[in-house]
């Protein structure tokens, strides 16, 4: 490692391609990386009360934080494609002044810290926000600190996964296609339903799959808009921290749980959707 | 096939596309039952034309399009009377061949059942009953054809647009489809505007021809009339024959400094068009009339077909066809001067 070797000549014509070393430059980086990545969920695995695994997991309050966040996370993902898979068509196909500014709009939750996205939430929807407001006097509906707020606030911080993705296998497919429809005789409404989703389905799946992974894992938004109740807004994520207060080991069983439904999603997605446009 | 009566009924249209770097302005008159192709180099405006008879272009200031009286080019794309088939075919991949072919149907209203039976009874009209199950992604290239053919059919369109329709076949199916098609063309009672680059394509499937060069009509007639007395270098390179513009008095025409003696009477401005298989080359200068006698320098030597084709530079740019023999007894290379002929019999001049 004291010196670089000079580049053995090559002759023209023999063709093989370069094998050269390594550069540990790059190489010690990225092993460290590599650990640094791996380490904490080693960590997790290592400490993990696995001779009372079984038992901790029936405990009611486990299986409780569980159905929720499995719930909510579900509804809030039905909501996303209900209004991300609309949104990122027109963020795809229609031509409007503007265009580029609703973009970046829509990817703003992406950055923004879930908290203040909670904050921000709680400004409109809370009691006395701007809707929230009318909302209570309008139906009688509050969303704060109820299930259906565990819902707002996923769905706020994962529709941009799925408009993402899914403008983006728009604009990867052929719109030759829907032309082609359209000679047929398909209006704009069906072109989308018969022609364009089924082309784009893999983006879609996609999408909805970081969708639903990101509101499984959402924290900050729910907290703030929802608040922390057994059984009503307590998430696994939100049992996860409140554990690490009180008993630690229940913590890293929560903790495995979540870690064992993003693998499963990870194995499940494979190349073919995290690859497709 | 031909009708006598273009002016009745059928497809009449004016398409004006102006864009920044290109101008399309072509007028097109249609008969029903009849089958016009559109000939021309790449870039010359054929697709623009029939995406703007389609609808999915639109048309610029002046243009217009009727069918049957009706105008077509206030209509969407959805809801004008027509079937496409596009180059590539764009047949939808996650439906089967059947459901492809009742798409169209489908779009217009008539019940699964139907539609399917419909399309059914058109994959059955070519050929492909037992393909109906078929995903495109596994069908060949002369049967995705068909499909798009049948697919454009279902809907009972009044104009049939083609655009490119045997490009992406290979030589040996496309022979074949060629020939199906032009039935399926025959038996189609709407007005059909096919788009090709092909002469051939164009000469067997069309009754009649629309030379396309520019955004503009350069030449239109029946295919053998085309083909005979093409108007410019286009159509005579497409057609294969060496053409010439020069002047005419009684039977001879000057080209450049070439005087052309020619079986036709022409005066004025007029168009020599011979084939490179009428000219005969010699090393010396041959004896008699110096009419239709050139001397050239042979630009380069290529085989075609059984015979050699060499390019002539000199006066005039020429192509002559000979036989392997004859260029190892001329002793034919790069850069040598030659004379070269063509007999009186086989020049054809018209007016230009």
């Amino acid at each position: 490692m004291t010196s670089t070797t000079p580049a053995p000549a090559r002759s023209p014509g023999r063709g093989a391609p370069r094998a050269g070393r390594l550069p540990w430059v790059l190489v010690v980086p990225a092993l460290l990386g590599l650990v640094f990545l791996v380490l904490p969920l080693a960590g997790l695995l290592l400490r993990a009360p696995w001779a009372t695994l079984p038992q901790r997991l029936a405990e009611p309050q486990v299986l409780e934080a569980l159905r929720l966040s499995l719930v909510t996370a579900t509804v809030a993902t039905a909501v996303c494609l209900l209004l991300g898979v609309p949104l990122a068509w027109l963020l795809a196909r229609a031509s409007f002044p503007g265009l580029r500014v609703v973009r970046a709009l829509v990817t703003v939750p992406l950055v923004l810290p879930p908290v203040v996205g909670g904050v921000a939430l709680l400004l409109v929807l809370g009691r006395r926000g701007l809707v929230g407001q009318w909302l209570e006097a309008a139906f009688g509906v509050t969303l704060p600190f109820t299930t259906a707020g565990v819902v707002v606030a996923e769905a706020f911080v994962a529709m941009p996964f799925l408009v993402i993705s899914v403008e983006g296998a728009l604009r990867a497919a052929d719109m030759r296609f829907e032309e082609a429809a359209a000679t047929l005789g398909a209006s704009r409404w069906t072109v989308f339903r018969r022609v364009t989703l089924p082309l784009v389905m893999p983006g879609v799946v996609a999408g909805a799959v970081l969708c639903w992974a990101r509101a499984l894992g959402e924290f900050g938004a729910t907290i703030t808009f929802a608040g922390n109740f057994p059984g009503r807004t307590q998430t696994m994520p939100l049992a996860v921290y409140l554990a690490l207060e009180t008993e630690p080991e229940a913590a890293i069983v929560l903790s495995l749980v979540l870690l064992a439904v993003s693998v499963i999603i990870l194995a499940s997605l494979r190349d073919r959707w995290v690859n497709s446009p | 096939m031909t009708s006598s009566e273009p002016r009745q009924g059928g497809l009449r249209a004016r398409l004006v596309v102006t864009r920044p770097a290109f101008g399309l302005d072509i007028t097109l008159d249609v008969a029903m039952g009849e089958v016009v192709a559109l000939l021309g180099p790449n870039g010359a405006g054929k697709t623009t034309a029939l995406r703007a008879l389609a609808g999915l272009s639109g048309l610029s200031e002046g243009g217009h399009i009727t069918l049957d009286g009706r105008p077509l080019h206030t209509l969407a794309a959805e809801r004008r009377p027509i079937g496409m088939v596009f180059q590539d075919y764009l047949l939808f991949p996650h439906l089967s061949a059947l459901d492809n072919v009742a798409f169209g149907p489908r779009c217009h209203g008539v019940s699964k059942a139907e539609s399917r039976r419909v399309a059914a009874a058109l994959l059955e009209r070519v050929g492909l009953a037992e393909h109906a199950a078929v995903r495109p992604g596994r069908l060949s290239g002369g049967q995705a054809q068909r499909v798009a053919l049948a697919r454009a059919l279902a809907v009972r369109p009044r104009l049939l647009l083609l655009d490119e329709p045997l490009a992406a076949l290979d030589a040996h199916t496309r022979l074949d489809i060629r020939s199906q098609l032009r039935r399926h063309l025959a038996d189609f009672d709407g007005a059909t505007v096919l788009v090709t680059h092909d002469p051939l394509d164009a000469m067997v499937l069309a009754d009649r021809l629309i030379v396309i060069e520019d955004g503009a009509v350069v030449q239109q007639g029946a295919p053998a009339e085309v083909a005979r007395r093409p108007r410019t270098d286009y159509v005579a390179r497409l057609v294969g024959l060496n053409l010439y513009r020069g002047l005419a008095v009684d039977r001879q025409v000057k080209v450049e400094e070439v005087l052309f003696s020619t079986a036709d009477r022409v005066d004025g401005p007029a168009f020599v068009a011979f084939s490179p298989a009428a000219v005969a080359l010699y090393r010396t200068r041959p004896d008699g009339s110096p009419r239709n006698l050139w001397q050239a320098r042979v630009a380069g030597v290529e085989r075609h077909g059984d015979n050699v084709r060499v390019h002539l530079d000199g006066p005039i740019v020429a192509f002559a066809d000979i036989t392997p023999a004859a260029v190892a007894d001329l002793d034919l290379a790069a850069g040598r001067q030659i004379w070269a002929s063509v007999k009186a019999t086989e020049t054809h001049a018209y007016p230009a």
